[in-house]
């Protein structure tokens, strides 16, 4: 024990006069997080809070235009702006652009005459198909269609829920349209606006629950996603400290000196494990902190902690001894300081795309989705969110620390080897 | 540990070649040594001796024969032989961003030592080394004779038997060297066997009274440093070294 007391006092020693990589340790990741977090929260808010700015040009002259002008500005996701009916595709281009718009769309003329004659038909079909008398003897053309332009950036997820949005206020003015065809055909007087209005609006109300495992409503936000993610990743790269602190000591001569004293290199390892697994929950520490202190100053959503704190600390511990394992790995096969830190980073990048740090794993298909069960980084990844954003206990993340325990035994059981093959040991 | 074995160093039947090549470096060399000598191993570069000296101190692993410290095989799995000797690298081989003390400390417990034996040895190391003024700074700014005394502190931290030299003074002024020398001779006269390789071959004159010389992976001639130069009527023994091993360039 005392041997092993002397060289975490070593090896803190070494650590603490190790500026470059204290702050590549402690003062990247911090930066990493509160950037990716500003950032992302920008893009949340202009997803969930901001309205999308979008353009109308309304080359119809009539009522139908005009009520879905007014159903489209009633679904809240639009900011809505209209410009001149006369202009063509290019200017609408030029005119989004300039004003910011991420959306255009087109109203083609005669829009309303060919909605109030398709109406005027499915009226008089139906009122046939009923036994009464229709007018069945006007046939209606097509309407033309509407064109949506779009910026290129919108993702391809509210592209689509944006053209849903449109195509139901759509829906909603050409079902006016066919209700109040159909009562004047029967009461031979316009449809009372009351009636209409219970019939046209949807009064089945839809309540939104998060789905959480303790009942509580934690809302996701960019930092409740972005912190333990970026944590995680923060803890992997202690590769570049440790790893560099590993192969600098194999290749200097007090490794020589090492090997004739009556004592393993297992000692070294050990030690090096304890002093950097301290490391890696300081640093979780520290950004949590940062999240639950600091973001609220810097207009960030504040960090909303789990509530089972002890499952926080087993996951954390677990995942920065999963870190420092694959960092001690990388440097027992490495035989230069450069080798550990190429591979390292490049490494760590790898295996935090295919462990969902940077797209979630739900979302990657084939390959790359059953890829992600190899990567640590995915069942901690997964754990984190199953505490911060689900509001799980220890129990529901059993099933993600066997995995990531299982691999940090593998990567332990590749030193050893690798140790021995070296002669290490 | 017993030590009472008469013989500091026992090699027998010791046979080594590097992994890859095929030729063998050593083939069934031999070599005594005697507790309590200054024993000077010496040869041109590639000649075998600091692969000699790291299959003693168990750096290298070799492919046939014995190798005893005091009675007691090297190779083993047991670390405990290796309290016996102490090594002293030509490479500064510390923690340059620690200081003397932190460094003693800790290879002072790698070398099986308790807190209060560090702390005296410590103490005293530092005193005779004359480190005193210093003991507390970080080495990276140490001149290279200072640096030099680190490396010779820690290697006899724990007041080995046998102590192994590389070029121990390679690199320092006069003053430095001098300090070096008479500390070596004086741990010599409190029984412990001194095993030297250098260049520096004046140096050895005054410090070693056994010489081996060493060429090609074979022992080409072993005897007290006075009988060598009798027997093959030579002056000084740089020259006996060039009569022994020739003067073209060695690769």
């Amino acid at each position: 024990m005392f041997k092993l007391g002397a060289t975490i006092l070593k090896d803190i020693r070494i650590l603490l006069r190790d500026k470059v990589g204290l702050s590549l340790m402690f003062l990247m990741p911090v930066l990493l997080v509160i950037v990716v977090t500003n950032i992302q929260n920008s893009t949340f808010q202009l997803v969930s809070k901001n309205k999308l700015s979008i353009l109308i040009c309304n080359r119809d002259t009539g009522q139908a235009s005009k009520q879905l002008i007014a159903a489209i500005g009633k679904i809240g996701m639009f900011k809505v702006s209209q410009i001149d009916g006369g202009q063509n595709g290019k200017q609408i281009a030029d005119a989004m652009h300039q004003q910011d718009a991420v959306l255009g769309v087109i109203i083609p003329a005669n829009f309303s005459s060919k909605v109030t004659a398709k109406s005027k038909s499915i009226a008089g079909k139906a009122l046939t198909s009923f036994g009464l008398q229709g007018d069945t003897l006007k046939k209606a053309g097509d309407i033309d269609p509407l064109t949506l332009y779009y910026n290129p950036v919108l993702q391809e997820s509210l592209r689509l829920s944006v053209g849903g949005a449109v195509r139901s206020a759509l829906q909603l003015v050409e079902s006016r349209e066919t209700l109040r065809s159909l009562y004047f055909s029967i009461n031979e007087k316009p449809m009372p606006q009351k009636l209409e209005d219970e019939m046209l609006n949807n009064k089945t109300t839809i309540n939104e629950v998060p789905v959480s495992k303790d009942g509580t409503r934690i809302t996701p936000n960019a930092t409740q996603h972005n912190v333990p993610a970026w944590t995680i990743f923060a803890m992997f790269f202690v590769i570049m400290s440790l790893g560099g602190s590993v192969v600098r000591e194999k290749i200097s001569g007090s490794f020589i000196r090492l090997k004739t004293l009556p004592t393993s290199y297992l000692v070294a390892i050990l030690s090096k494990q304890i002093v950097y697994l301290g490391v890696t929950i300081l640093q979780a520490a520290v950004i949590f902190s940062i999240g639950v202190w600091l973001f609220p100053f810097m207009n960030l959503p504040a960090l909303n902690l789990p509530s089972d704190m002890l499952a926080l600390v087993v996951i954390t511990v677990v995942c920065g001894w999963c870190a420092v394992s694959y960092a001690i790995l990388v440097a027992v096969f490495s035989k230069t300081q450069e080798q550990v830190n190429g591979f390292g980073a490049i490494s760590i990048v790898i295996l935090s795309a295919i462990g969902g740090l940077m797209v979630p794993s739900f979302a990657m298909q084939g390959f790359f989705r059953n890829a992600a069960n190899l990567s640590p980084m995915h069942w901690c990844l997964d754990a984190y969110y199953t505490l911060f954003l689900e509001g799980g206990k220890l129990k529901d993340i059993v099933n993600n620390i066997i995995p990531l325990f299982i691999i940090t035994l593998l990567f332990q059981f590749v030193i050893i080897l690798g140790l021995k093959r070296k002669n290490l040991i | 540990m017993a030590i009472n074995d008469p013989l500091a160093i026992a090699i027998e039947n010791l046979g080594f070649r590097y992994p890859g090549n095929p030729d063998m470096l050593f083939t069934k060399l031999n070599l005594e040594v005697a507790k309590g000598e200054r024993f000077g191993l010496f040869g041109p570069n590639g000649a075998g001796k600091t692969t000699l000296i790291s299959l003693i101190t168990g750096l290298l692993s070799a492919n046939g024969g014995h190798i005893k410290l005091l009675g007691h095989e090297i190779g083993t799995r047991d670390h405990s032989v290796n309290k016996l000797f102490g090594y002293v690298p030509q490479d500064f081989s510390f923690y340059q961003e620690l200081s003397p003390v932190e460094n003693l400390e800790f290879f002072g417990a790698w070398s099986g030592l308790n807190k209060q034996a560090i702390k005296k040895r410590t103490d005293e190391l530092l005193h005779i080394l004359g480190l005193e003024d210093v003991r507390d700074k970080q080495i990276e700014k140490f001149s290279g004779g200072m640096k030099r005394r680190v490396n010779l502190a820690i290697g006899v931290i724990h007041d080995p038997e046998i102590l192994f030299l590389d070029e121990p003074t390679v690199g320092v002024d006069v003053q430095t060297r001098h300090a070096i020398i008479n500390y070596l001779l004086e741990l010599n006269k409190q029984g412990t066997t001194l095993i030297y390789t250098s260049h520096q071959l004046s140096e050895a004159e005054g410090l070693c009274r056994q010489v081996a010389l060493i060429d090609d992976g074979k022992i080409i001639a072993q005897n007290t440093l006075d009988n060598l130069l009798r027997e093959y009527k030579q002056d000084n023994l740089e020259h006996l070294f060039l009569n022994l091993t020739g003067k073209e360039y060695r690769n």
